[in-house]
């Protein structure tokens, strides 16, 4: 047998830990592996968006009155609504944590499905707007209609929000089949005070797309709020 | 393979199109890497032939015809960086060398790894498609500027421009699949014993690499992205007529673009360090000092993208401050050149294939160096840039890091890869063949550019003042050299098939080296090490006048070199 591990142990016999892999030695340096892979994966994701971002400042810095226009159309209050159901996610995902570190298995799956429910929800309300902007004719392309002074540009900015939100709403959908997978293996016992890694890294991910919400949320939906309130 | 059947032999399917060694890995990206390094040579040679005899039948693939030569030109640039560039230097080598020369068994992720060849391979055969569908393969060159790429009515490309991006964007997933892998590996898995000093240069190298390619192409997906949209949907991103702004496209391109340089070359001078300081018999010269200027390097060139966006209508003033980083970057590459000379200085050389190819890399990447500073200066950039003189410069940087590099690797780990050695008289041929062919294909081409020949004219007869003998004799030049070249890789071919079979046995050191991977046996078999090893030393000591022999592997017990500590292992800092 061509060897994995410290001398003398045998990495396919009955003497260490299930979870543990044949190329690692110890559960630790199994658990430091896997955080450092998600992290480094996350900072990819950040240049990701930081991309977008960049045409985002672009455009913005260039037409303004389109942003604050085609921003008004956007509705605050599902908007809103999304935000707080996005940040009560990041609570019940690092209760879900907390209680995988515990070694609390039904807390774990029940924290987890909350979790789901909460991004369900998110993605439902998404929907919902999608839908009414399909109505209006606001999808960007050969049928885009926009009544306005800077409709060309106004464009634009639905561009940029179709392509934000539905980006952003494709890494939740990744999200909420990652925690099913997660959810099942904590049903079935998979995790315990020495092993919860899967649920800790899924943990970090989906606290990463809560935070990409935090800056879509003000960026897209409240340009010139205050301004036109006032 | 899971992690439990490591003992048994697994079948033909498993071993070869389904596994998680690494090692298997490593080599289907370098195999892969080389079997697309025939198309981009292929597609080479016609719109060259078309370059030398503009409008005469080219054997084997006839007539070309203009766009013919715009799909010809972009498919050589893009399959020659990112299917043989990238896969060789970074997927093959990384994959191969890391975990053998840090003591471990695999990667920290072996099933992301099977993943991420298997995305590498999907990414080769949609771009491979392209060549076949309604339109032909994409034309807008290698960097795909919008507004010409952004709309087939402009590109007559309708289904080739989006395989383009959509091979270019899997591609990227699969490197960065990897790219988690190698710096995972290094920071989690080394030996006992091993610190970060003590990591081979070619591994800090690639690592360097991976981190500079994370952190530079998610802004070139995000761009892509939107190109896409503006492709499919029809969104206008990059479309002047409706507000949009085709220079954000080149600015996140090049964002990517001019790191992806760096990360190509770090690996290639890793390879070139590992070579030198093994056929020097010489201690690697300033090992710390290489580390920290790759580092360098490679924070620098993030700053110096817009280089390349000279004539695009930037501010001037941005201008000079690009042109002062790019200016600035070179100074810590001509000092890892300079460590690379002193490492030679005094050494007892010895002119093994590898070897030579490790002095060329030296000296042809020098010309490319220099040339570029005629580039990277903004005021004589408006003069050189689209013409061959660019095309000169970059090949004189990219020929060394895609193919010397490469070579030099090639031939240096082939024993280990394969447990045969390769044939010495024809790998010089070979060697001596390709370097004279190069120097004589490029050099001319530095004097066509200056003499104004545009890199992305397929035909120079309604140019009259471009026409001239001279000039045709030049090009004409250029490709008979081109032509001798593509000759000379037969010969390497006939080598590395021929030694797979027949070449003589290798025992488990041939070249008597110091690093990890020669611990193991040729070849290495699944799991790479009969008992792991513990790291005692650096991995460049060389001829250290106390021992008989002149070379000191990293682990073999004893008293480490520099400061007569106590023999046994090193803190040991995994997991740490």
């Amino acid at each position: 047998m061509p060897n994995g591990i410290v001398a003398g142990a045998d990495p396919h016999g009955h003497g260490h830990h299930p979870a543990l892999q044949h190329h690692f030695q110890t559960l630790d340096q199994q658990h430091e592996a896997s955080t450092l892979g998600m992290w480094v994966f996350l900072v990819t994701e950040v240049m990701f968006f930081g991309g977008l971002l960049m045409a985002y400042l672009l455009y913005r810095v260039w037409y303004p009155e389109a942003w604050a226009e085609g921003s008004l159309d956007l509705d605050i209050r599902l908007g809103g609504f999304n935000t707080v159901v996005l940040i009560a996610s990041s609570l019940t995902m690092a209760l879900a944590v907390r209680a995988a570190q515990t070694g609390a298995q039904r807390a774990t799956v029940r924290w987890l499905l909350a979790t789901m429910v909460l991004g369900v929800t998110f993605l439902g309300v998404k929907v919902i707007e999608y839908a009414e902007k399909f109505e209006l004719h606001h999808v960007p392309g050969a049928n885009f209609v926009y009544e306005g002074p800077h409709g060309r540009q106004v464009e634009i900015f639905f561009s940029l929000y179709f392509g934000l939100t539905g980006l952003h709403a494709l890494h939740m959908i990744i999200g909420v089949g990652l925690l099913s997978v997660i959810t099942w293996m904590a049903s079935r016992g998979r995790f315990s005070t020495e092993w919860y890694t899967p649920v800790e890294i899924s943990g970090l991910y989906w606290h990463f797309v809560d935070i990409v919400w935090i800056f879509l949320f003000p960026l897209l939906y409240l340009v010139d709020r205050a301004h036109h309130f006032a | 393979m899971s992690a439990h059947d490591a003992g048994r032999d697994p079948g033909f399917v498993e071993k070869y199109l389904y596994s998680t060694d690494h090692k298997t890995i490593g080599l289907q990206y370098m195999l892969t890497g080389m079997a697309m390094a025939l198309i981009g040579a292929f597609t080479v040679y016609v719109f060259r032939m078309q370059a030398a005899y503009p409008g005469s039948s080219v054997p084997l693939f006839g007539r070309v015809a203009a766009a013919d030569y715009n799909y010809l030109v972009t498919m050589h640039g893009t399959i020659m960086i990112f299917w043989v560039a990238m896969p060789v230097l970074i997927g093959g080598f990384g994959n191969y060398l890391i975990p053998l020369m840090l003591g471990c068994d695999d990667m920290v992720f072996p099933r992301v790894n099977r993943l991420s060849y298997q995305i590498f391979l999907l990414s080769s055969v949609v771009l491979v498609a392209s060549f076949f569908v309604p339109g032909g393969p994409f034309g807008g060159a290698w960097t795909a500027y919008p507004p010409l790429s952004a709309n087939s009515a402009y590109s007559l490309t309708p289904y080739g421009s989006t395989l383009w991006l959509l091979a270019v964007a899997l591609e990227f997933v699969a490197f960065l699949l990897g790219g988690i892998n190698f710096i995972t590996t290094t920071m989690n898995s080394r030996a006992p014993g091993m610190k970060m000093f003590d990591i081979p240069i070619v591994v800090w190298m690639i690592v360097l690499a991976s981190v500079l390619f994370m952190g530079s192409v998610g802004p070139l997906v995000a761009g892509a992205v939107m190109l896409l949209l503006d492709q499919v949907v029809g969104t206008g991103f990059y479309d002047p007529s409706r507000g949009g702004d085709p220079v954000l496209w080149q600015h996140l391109f090049w964002f990517f673009g001019h790191p992806e340089v760096y990360v190509l070359l770090l690996p290639a001078m890793g390879i070139v360090a590992e070579v030198m300081t093994v056929f020097a018999r010489k201690k690697l010269f300033a090992y710390r000092t290489i580390v920290y200027s790759a580092v360098g390097t490679g924070i620098i060139s993030f700053f110096v993208w817009a280089h390349h966006q000279f004539v695009a209508g930037i501010d001037p003033r941005m201008a000079s401050l690009f042109s002062v980083t790019t200016l600035i970057i070179s100074i810590p590459v001509a000092e890892m050149f300079f460590v690379y000379i002193a490492t030679l200085y005094g050494g007892s050389i010895r002119l093994t294939t590898p070897m030579l190819w490790a002095l060329a890399f030296v000296a042809e990447f020098l010309l490319g160096g220099v040339t570029g500073i005629f580039l990277g200066s903004a005021g004589s950039d408006i003069y050189f840039h689209d013409t061959y003189f660019i095309v000169a410069h970059f090949h004189y940087t990219f020929f060394p890091i895609a193919f010397i590099a490469a070579f030099a690797g090639i031939t240096f780990w082939f024993p280990k890869m394969f447990g045969r050695m390769m044939d010495e008289t024809l790998g010089k041929v070979h060697f001596w063949g390709t370097i004279i062919t190069f120097n004589v294909c490029f050099l001319p081409l530095f004097v066509t550019g200056t003499a104004g020949d545009h890199r992305r004219v397929f035909d120079y007869s309604g140019f009259a003042e471009l026409a001239t003998p001279q000039m045709q004799n030049l090009r004409i030049l250029a490709t008979w050299a081109l032509l001798a070249m593509l000759a000379f890789q037969v010969v390497f071919l006939v080598n590395f098939v021929y030694s797979l079979f027949k070449g003589e046995a290798a025992e488990a050191n041939p070249w008597k080296a110091n690093t990890l991977e020669w611990l193991a046996s040729s070849p290495p078999p699944h799991g790479n090490f009969e008992t792991m090893p513990v790291v005692y030393r650096g991995p460049y000591e060389y001829s250290v006048p106390s021992r008989d022999d002149d070379y000191w592997p990293q682990y073999e017990p004893g008293d480490t070199a520099d400061d007569g500590a106590p023999s046994g292992p090193r803190s040991v800092e995994q997991g740490a």
